[in-house]
């Protein structure tokens, strides 16, 4: 992890509607690293994604990016508009030869179906298959387990460490909060306006400023050993 | 069949014609617009091309540049204001539109006599139009179509995930106003032709009747042209037989479309 990183944001900070929303980020993407960022709710988590990806304009600081970075995005919903026939298969052939990102996220039962007419897991499925088109360097996905039950979040994260150990790419996710942030995270950060402490996953979980957000870890940590079958020991 | 046609008079063989090229057009044109809940960009636009006439006749310069000139000047303007994104479109056109339609008028008022009248704005008059209009729309279809085709999956991208699309490098903002342009361009020839109402009503209607029977975005855009071609020229006809005025005629003729598309069960 010497290598440059794939994408880098300096002191950056993002006012909406005159509410000051982020400031003060510096944080760096490496090739292959896979990031969650969890908070709360209104912690600026989307608005981070957007400005990382340049959806947002920055009040302050700047975003730098490898020269040609490719990037797959994986938002929310869709703005689909129900007078728009497209199935999901000819949605995906927008982008480009959809064969093997369709094979990898196990989206092929999927491509007859009016893309109005999936649900959120499906949706989920395809978007990220379309995300895969082209080959990102890095996946920028925004709560992409929200609208899954527990079996789907496995099976969804397993998806996205198969897709990282494969192609090398970086992925970098949004997360309700710790106890269900993907295990094979590398680096976990926890924001709220600004980036209140960032690490391991267990050593997040004991920082005081992670439990000054979220409250005391005990009871929520156990559930995440509980479902994750985690083994490290718990003190 | 052949007797009837060549029986027909030469305006009104010509209003067919014009007619088929509009609705050419205003089918994906159409589609684009409900799919991108633009639904009255159409109608905004065509208030603008009205203070176009008026300033071109106001300041004696050809009409059709005056008027494709406010359109994109209108075009440029609902841009910029939507940028921020804190106003929704309908909102912000249901602000342009009157402002640009007051304008037109307030400029009309200026003329020393009023060339222009209200009914030949809202639905223009097909039946009069002459061989070197037909040429000029003949030519502006030609372009907006073969434009559309090079703008038409970038736009799909654009509407459905305009996020996504700008995220992996896509120039959302160019595709946007180029689209904006294309639709300047439709309008100020089309509004000479068949005004306001006319073509509003050929933008959006057929557009709303053909999605019933379409499963891709490319068959919708084709359908809605067959629509609109099959009520501009039911109109066109029943105009002919029941002396009833032409543009009227072809907007009721598309309404009666779109409610039939109601009525049957799938």
């Amino acid at each position: 992890m010497t290598n440059a990183p794939l994408l880098q944001a300096a002191d950056i900070a993002v006012t909406l509607d005159g509410r000051s929303v982020l400031h003060g980020i510096t944080l760096a993407v490496q090739a292959g690293e896979i990031i969650s960022i969890v908070g709360p709710n209104g912690a600026g988590k989307t608005t981070l994604l957007r400005a990382l990806l340049g959806l947002t304009d920055l009040s302050a600081g700047r975003v730098t990016r490898a020269a040609d970075l490719r990037i797959g995005y994986v938002p929310q919903k869709l703005n689909l508009d129900p007078l728009l026939p497209i199935t999901a298969g000819r949605f995906l052939a927008l982008w480009g030869d959809f064969i093997q990102a369709v094979a990898s996220t196990g989206a092929e039962h999927l491509l007859n179906t009016p893309l109005a007419k999936l649900s959120g897991g499906e949706l989920q499925r395809v978007l990220l298959a379309r995300a895969l088109i082209g080959q990102p360097q890095l996946l920028v996905l925004d709560e992409p387990a929200q609208a899954l039950d527990l079996a789907g979040q496995r099976e969804l994260y397993d998806t996205l460490a198969k897709v990282r150990d494969i192609t090398g790419c970086a992925v970098l996710l949004v997360s309700h909060d710790l106890t269900l942030v993907m295990r094979k995270t590398d680096r976990v950060i926890c924001l709220h306006g600004h980036i209140c402490c960032q690490g391991k996953p267990e050593d997040v979980s004991r920082d005081p400023a992670y439990a000054a957000l979220f409250g005391p870890h005990d009871t929520s940590f156990a559930v995440y050993h509980h479902h994750h079958d985690h083994d490290h020991h718990h003190h | 069949m052949t007797t009837i046609i060549t029986d027909l008079p030469d305006f009104f063989l010509r209003a067919l014609l014009a007619g088929g090229l509009l609705a050419l057009l205003t089918g994906p044109l159409g589609c684009v617009l409900v799919w991108r809940r633009m639904a009255f960009f159409g109608d905004a636009l065509a208030h603008a091309a009205l203070l176009g006439v008026a300033l071109g006749l106001l300041l004696e310069l050809p009409i059709l540049p005056a008027v494709l000139i406010l359109g994109v000047l209108f075009a440029v303007a609902f841009s910029l204001l939507s940028l921020r994104g804190d106003i929704a479109h309908d909102t912000l056109l249901g602000i342009l539109s009157p402002t640009a339609l007051a304008l037109g008028l307030i400029a009309l008022s200026q003329l020393p006599q009023v060339r222009i009248d209200l009914n030949s704005y809202l639905f223009g008059d097909v039946l009069a139009i002459t061989q070197t209009q037909l040429i000029t729309l003949a030519a502006s279809a030609s372009i907006a179509l073969l434009t559309l085709r090079l703008l038409w999956g970038g736009l799909l991208q654009l509407t459905i995930a305009r996020d996504v699309a700008q995220a992996s490098g896509a120039p959302v903002r160019r595709l946007e106003l180029a689209f904006l342009l294309l639709l300047a361009l439709v309008v100020a020839v089309g509004v000479q032709l068949v005004g306001v109402l006319l073509l509003t009503a050929l933008l959006i209607i057929p557009a709303a009747t053909a999605r019933r029977y379409a499963k891709t975005p490319e068959v919708m855009a084709v359908l809605a042209s067959l629509c609109a071609l099959l009520a501009s020229t039911l109109g066109l006809f029943a105009s002919l037989y029941w002396d009833i005025p032409a543009g009227p005629a072809m907007v009721a003729c598309a309404s009666a479309l779109f409610l039939l598309s109601r009525l049957h069960k799938d």
